[in-house]
């Protein structure tokens, strides 16, 4: 969305559907560059520190350990790596768990050929994508009472963080939700950078119950 | 009978084709010349007059040689000492140990009432001796055709084998009847309580070890069954769900080629589906519906009427009383709104409960209008949605700017 036509992301693809691979290595077309796909967790860990690409699609299923292992094998070794989880499934705790994991965003499969471009594109330059599912979920583990906390900071959204949110999920895109609340791209940008910072390191324990309910921990 | 004994042994055998038992009733009637039931019926008729039958019976097993051996049972375990001496001393021990056991508690017990016992127990000895491997798995297939007289009939080369256990059973069951019934007979036993339940204990004992080993397997049989039907159930469900939506929903994908607007409606409707009846199997309990799963429902229709892509997003929920009801029944009139007249190919739903207020927000980024400029004959927007809402306590916003769709808010 930024530049287009502008450099093309170097992009790994992880899926165990070679099906899917080849349909999104189609749909993706010019807009990146793909530079290897994987099948499988050891083969893909292997690749992607090898070639380094700038963004991983990731899915978030996957036969022995999941999108998530991918991550946790990926990242303390090559922390400049991004990964984009992407999948069919819209349960929460699989969106949550690889989110937890160190994923930047989460689309589901459905997602068009030039949305999911786009969403590479924003997850290279270092952004944060929340599909509106996503954002839901998120509004939905922080939404119970805010119980004792060691951390408030890290433990709660701020009122504004909400508010982008619930833009986010009523289907608003980013320059929509600036205009609403009257402040700046790069602001709603920031909010929701410091929404994934929290949902990643926060242990508060309702988010924490929230996720065991969902058996994610 | 009692004449055989003195013919020449030599074409008295017992009969390999022709047993019951032993063979004996069948190779004294081939050698007689009559028919084997004769010879049987009499042996039966002996032993429940007094055993002598059965004493005969077992005394002419051990000394007639089977039909192609040239040596008895008596003859080979007095050369060879092999197995067979073995099983008729354990047999004979047996018999003897609860010959004991009956004189040794014989207060109640005649002279006249060990001769039955003993022979029921010779008869139950051979019965179980007899059921070697091969013996014992025909005389559990017969025994358990039994109750099922629907099965399909047997291949003719077990017929006779099995026809054979079954006799052996029955044969079995006779000599514990017969035997306890002559201890009732001769002590009394009728007037007496306690003998009543020696009586009753003798003959659940018998029949119990004749046909335990069946119930057991009866058990067995039948709880592998059960499981095996579950399971063929459960596939049968599965091909038939299958069958019913995904091989129809493909064939009509397959027609449709080349209208992709249908292909992906259809495609879309058939993945909701697939995916409600996996992962939602257990939520379509009436009554139970909440006004998410509602929410959910009323897109998945609007898009299947529509055409356009319909998401609902839900945080929260709360069971669907008339006023969620309300709230949903005017949030669907503002999903076919947007799928209908502004052009864009998804629309947003979001619900939203909090502080048991549920707000939802119906966006899509099409078209747009003017909210002034509507026609107030138009009755979608303002009965539909705005006046329901009034009526049941709530409010709907309706904000629309030409170029930049539409966004309907409703809360109650």
């Amino acid at each position: 969305m930024t530049e287009p036509g502008g450099r093309r992301p170097r992009v790994f693809l992880v899926d165990d559907h070679e099906l899917f691979r080849s349909g999104v290595r189609a749909e993706l077309g010019d807009a990146v560059d793909v530079v290897g796909e994987a099948s499988e967790v050891g083969a893909a860990i292997e690749m992607i520190l090898e070639r380094r690409p700038e963004v991983v699609l990731l899915d978030v299923h996957l036969p022995a350990g999941g999108g998530r292992a991918v991550v946790q094998g990926v990242v303390p070794t090559a922390p400049e790596v991004r990964f984009l989880a992407l999948s069919v499934s819209d349960a929460a705790e699989d969106v949550i768990g690889v989110i937890r994991a160190g994923a930047r965003g989460y689309v589901t499969k459905t997602i068009s050929g030039p949305e999911l471009a786009d969403a590479i594109r924003r997850v290279a330059d270092g952004d944060v994508v929340f599909s509106r599912r996503l954002a839901g979920f998120v509004l939905d583990a922080f939404a119970a009472s805010p119980g004792p906390s060691d951390d408030p900071d890290l433990d709660q959204l701020t009122a504004r963080e909400q508010e982008v949110l619930r833009l986010i999920a009523r289907g608003y895109p980013y320059k929509a939700i600036a205009k609403e609340l009257v402040i700046s791209a790069r602001t709603v940008e920031t909010h929701v950078s410091s929404v994934l910072h929290k949902l990643q390191l926060s242990n508060r324990h309702d988010l924490t119950r929230w996720a065991t309910e969902r058996r994610l921990i | 009978m009692t004449s055989e004994t003195t013919k020449p042994l030599r074409r008295l055998r017992r009969s390999r084709s022709d047993r019951v038992l032993g063979g004996v009733c069948g190779g004294v009637a081939a050698a007689v010349g009559i028919d084997a039931l004769v010879v049987r019926v009499a042996v039966v008729a002996l032993t429940v007059a007094g055993g002598t039958g059965a004493l005969l019976y077992v005394v002419a097993w051990l000394l007639l040689p089977e039909e192609g051996k040239d040596r008895s049972i008596a003859q080979a375990a007095s050369v060879d000492r092999g197995k067979d001496l073995g099983e008729l001393l354990a047999i004979a021990s047996i018999v003897l140990g609860a010959l004991l056991l009956v004189r040794a508690t014989g207060i109640w017990f005649s002279d006249a009432l060990v001769w039955p016992l003993l022979l029921a127990g010779i008869g139950l000895a051979v019965i179980w001796r007899q059921a070697g491997d091969e013996d014992r798995s025909s005389f559990l297939r017969v025994v358990e055709r039994l109750p099922r007289p629907g099965t399909a009939p047997a291949p003719a080369p077990d017929l006779r084998l099995r026809r054979a256990a079954l006799a052996r059973v029955v044969l079995g069951v006779a000599l514990v009847v017969g035997g306890v019934g002559a201890f009732l007979a001769a002590s009394d036993a009728f007037s007496a309580v306690r003998q009543g339940v020696l009586a009753t204990a003798g003959i659940v004992g018998g029949l119990a070890l004749i046909t335990g080993p069946f119930w057991v397997r009866m058990g067995r049989d039948l709880a592998s069954e059960r499981r095996q039907r579950i399971r063929s159930e459960e596939r049968a469900e599965v091909a038939a769900h299958l069958h019913d939506s995904v091989l129809q929903t493909l064939a009509l994908i397959q027609r449709n080629a080349d209208d992709p607007r249908a292909v992906v409606t259809m495609a879309r409707r058939q993945e909701r589906e697939l995916r409600g009846w996996l992962f939602e199997n257990d939520q379509d309990v009436p009554g139970a519906e909440t006004l998410a799963a509602a929410l959910a429902r009323a897109g998945e229709e609007v898009e299947g009427l529509h055409g356009a892509s319909i998401d609902v997003v839900a945080v929260g929920d709360l069971p669907l009383d008339d006023r969620a009801r309300a709230l949903v029944a005017a949030a669907r009139e503002a999903m076919v709104n947007a799928a209908k007249w502004s052009g864009d190919e998804t629309v947003s739903v979001y619900a939203e409960v909090r502080d048991g207020q549920a707000s939802v927000f119906v966006r899509d980024w099409g078209a747009g209008f003017d909210p002034d400029a509507v026609a107030a004959d138009r009755h979608g927007v303002r009965e539909s949605i705005v006046d329901r809402m009034h009526r049941h306590g709530g409010q709907a916003f309706v904000r629309s700017t030409p170029g930049e769709g539409t966004e309907v808010e409703l809360r109650i």
